[in-house]
């Protein structure tokens, strides 16, 4: 589904550049589970973003689906995120003054798909991310948890074959973010590629596999299952100093 | 994404923000209302003038002597050219059949008394043709007789202010007046009229074209009028007035024939002009409301900013983003066009209705100038930010507060 050779990304930040991502190597089969872990500024969400396509690497070579993104024009990149992938984000990102179905409805509008078919695709999404009954509520008129779950029918409603998730449940409660979590789970169970950049190492312990990011670098990949046990986890495990 | 998404999608982001959009509307209402009353005024002074000129007979031919050309042969016995006489106009009449009313014309000036009040004024002999022919009327009494041309009654018209100056309220017609050694019998009081083709009839005494040639011991007519039939006729007409007179007068053409053709069609022009002028004018409003458009539209693409990286996140291309912003800023615009239509319009409505002598209306190309340019500033304006917003960096984007 993956495959990141030698991705380096710098920008500039205050003048100084900041080495985001420095010579990722990684490979994603189709269905797999992965968590990206770092403290912040370790260029997680550049990472994310990078395999998003909305971000584009200074160097390397990335391949999604067996296409080098490098090659592609703006408007095949939009293609691509439009059809093979669907955006999580912390903050939800929900369209204020759209009710709960017309912000499930908007990649579809952009998309061009007929106003039965999108109709047809919104109930079954916000149906299954339990919200039925909220369909005609605007962002403000719900929790926390129910915004999420609609971010996630509107992820999921172009059914995408990658979802990219940036600390999904940075924002929510825990009953909340487990809900959020477990729905996640299941969009993986049914074939999706899920990856989730978060802090949490609950989260990331869902994973099957958890590689973690330190300044650009992958400094440690391991299973989700070690996360929790595993302490100093954003420490390179063969570090003779300790991080100041 | 099909047009109706496209519009739903703008109509609903504007009405996201109720006042803003109210605010742009106003200012774009305003400049179009301003271009459509402006030049509905405009258009409505130069009917005015062209109506006034209708009033005295847009089909109107006047003969004058001479020829205003340089003619003449050096060597010619000078002063044969001959004068316009009441036999002319007599023929005028009777052998050109696109001519209606021939109105034959002496002028000169007299005193005119009654009692101890005396008053100079110009004496003007016609016949009874000349009342429809410069559409005069009446008050009291009547107007000519019809007798034949060369008979010189006693009788004579005055204008309102004559009457008013020499009878001082007392009842003109039946008395006799005095116009230089002559004792006429007043038989009839015009109607106030102004100032006509550069002459008062309001102050001018009318008597029979006969009495007046006796009057002033002329053989001859300073004008004729003639009035046409149609006003399709009248180009006609005056080549055959021409040839007439040619003929009658030796094969000489010593006559020159006016229409009021080229008077009206330079008054139109020039107040078609001034028209012009002022819609342009109020087009400049238009340029600053396309402005106002244009900061509206700045600043909702910076409000939202993660609105579009979101867009762009989920597969929404760039020309897509240019082109609901685009739309955006078009539907602000053409709205606030149609607003103003319908408030320029109704200003000028009301205005009619408190002064219906001002024949004020819109004219189609204003009203039509006045949508397509307030829709095309719209576009024009809101391409800047609309491009903005379509080549912001998807992740600042999302990331923006």
């Amino acid at each position: 589904m993956i495959r990141l050779e030698k991705i380096c990304r710098t920008y500039q930040l205050g003048g100084q550049p900041v080495h985001a991502l420095v010579d990722i190597d990684e490979h994603v089969e189709p269905g797999e589970h992965i968590a990206i872990m770092g403290p912040s500024g370790s260029g997680k969400s550049t990472l994310l973003y990078t395999l998003g396509c909305l971000d584009r690497p200074d160097s390397g070579s990335y391949w999604l689906d067996g296409r080098e993104v490098a090659r592609l024009s703006d408007e095949e990149l939009t293609q691509i995120r439009r059809h093979l992938i669907g955006f999580v984000f912390q903050s939800f990102h929900l369209v204020p003054r759209l009710t709960a179905a017309e912000n499930v409805e908007l990649p579809m509008v952009f998309a061009g798909l007929s106003r039965s078919e999108r109709r047809e695709r919104v109930e079954a999404a916000l149906a299954s991310v339990a919200l039925s009954d909220r369909i005609d509520h605007r962002p403000d008129q719900l929790s926390g948890g129910e915004r999420q779950r609609v971010a996630l029918a509107r992820a999921v409603v172009m059914q995408p074959r990658l979802i990219l998730a940036d600390e999904p449940t940075g924002n929510l409660d825990t009953t909340s973010g487990r809900q959020i979590l477990d729905l996640l789970d299941r969009m993986n169970d049914e074939g999706v590629t899920l990856v989730v950049v978060t802090h949490d190492p609950t989260v990331a312990q869902r994973a099957d596999r958890v590689i973690v990011l330190v300044d650009g670098h992958i400094v440690r990949r391991l299973p989700g299952r070690d996360v929790v046990a595993t302490a100093n986890l954003f420490a390179p495990p063969q570090s003779r100093e300790a991080p100041g | 994404m099909t047009l109706a998404d496209l519009f739903r999608f703008a109509i609903g982001s504007l009405g996201g923000h109720r006042l803003r959009t109210a605010l742009s509307l106003l200012g774009m209402a305003i400049g179009v209302a301003a271009v459509v009353a402006l030049t509905a005024l405009g258009e409505g002074a130069r009917r005015y003038v062209i109506d006034q000129f209708a009033s005295i007979g847009t089909n109107l031919l006047i003969v004058v002597p001479g020829k205003t050309e340089t003619t003449g042969i050096p060597g010619m016995v000078p002063g044969t050219a001959n004068d316009i006489t009441l036999q002319d106009a007599e023929a005028v009449a009777r052998q050109i059949p696109e001519v209606d009313k021939v109105a034959p014309l002496v002028v000169g000036t007299e005193d005119v008394s009654y009692g101890a009040r005396r008053r100079q004024v110009p004496v003007v002999g016609s016949t009874q043709e000349f009342e429809e022919v410069r559409k005069l009327s009446v008050v009291r009494g009547e107007f000519l007789p019809a007798a034949d041309m060369e008979r010189g009654r006693s009788v004579a018209v005055l204008g309102q202010k004559v009457a008013q100056e020499i009878f001082l309220g007392e009842e003109p017609v039946g008395k006799i007046v005095r116009i230089g050694g002559w004792r006429m019998r007043v038989i009839g009081v015009l109607a106030p009229r102004g100032v006509q083709l550069g002459m008062n009839v309001d102050d001018m005494v009318l008597v029979p074209v006969g009495t007046a040639m006796k009057m002033f011991d002329r053989r001859s007519l300073f004008r004729i009028f003639v009035q046409v039939r149609a006003t399709a006729d009248l180009e006609q007409a005056k080549g055959k007035v021409i040839r007439l007179f040619k003929e009658r007068h030796d094969g000489e053409e010593d006559i020159t024939v006016l229409t009021q053709d080229a008077v009206v069609s330079t008054f139109s022009q020039i107040l078609g002009a001034l028209t012009l002028a002022v819609g342009a004018i109020a087009a400049i409003s238009l340029t600053v409301a396309g402005i106002g458009i244009m900061n509206v539209m700045l600043v909702a693409v910076s409000e939202r900013t993660r609105e579009i990286g979101l867009l762009r996140a989920v597969g929404v291309g760039r020309r897509q983003v240019l082109a609901v912003f685009l739309t955006e800023a078009a539907l602000l615009s053409a709205a606030g066009g149609l607003l103003g239509l319908a408030v320029g319009w109704t200003a000028i409505e009301i205005l009619v209705q408190v002064f219906p002598a001002l024949p004020a209306s819109p004219p189609p190309w204003a009203v039509g100038a006045a949508l397509a340019l307030s829709f095309g500033v719209g576009l024009l304006f809101g391409w800047l930010p609309a491009r903005r917003a379509a080549r912001l960096d998807p992740v600042l984007a999302l990331a923006s507060r």
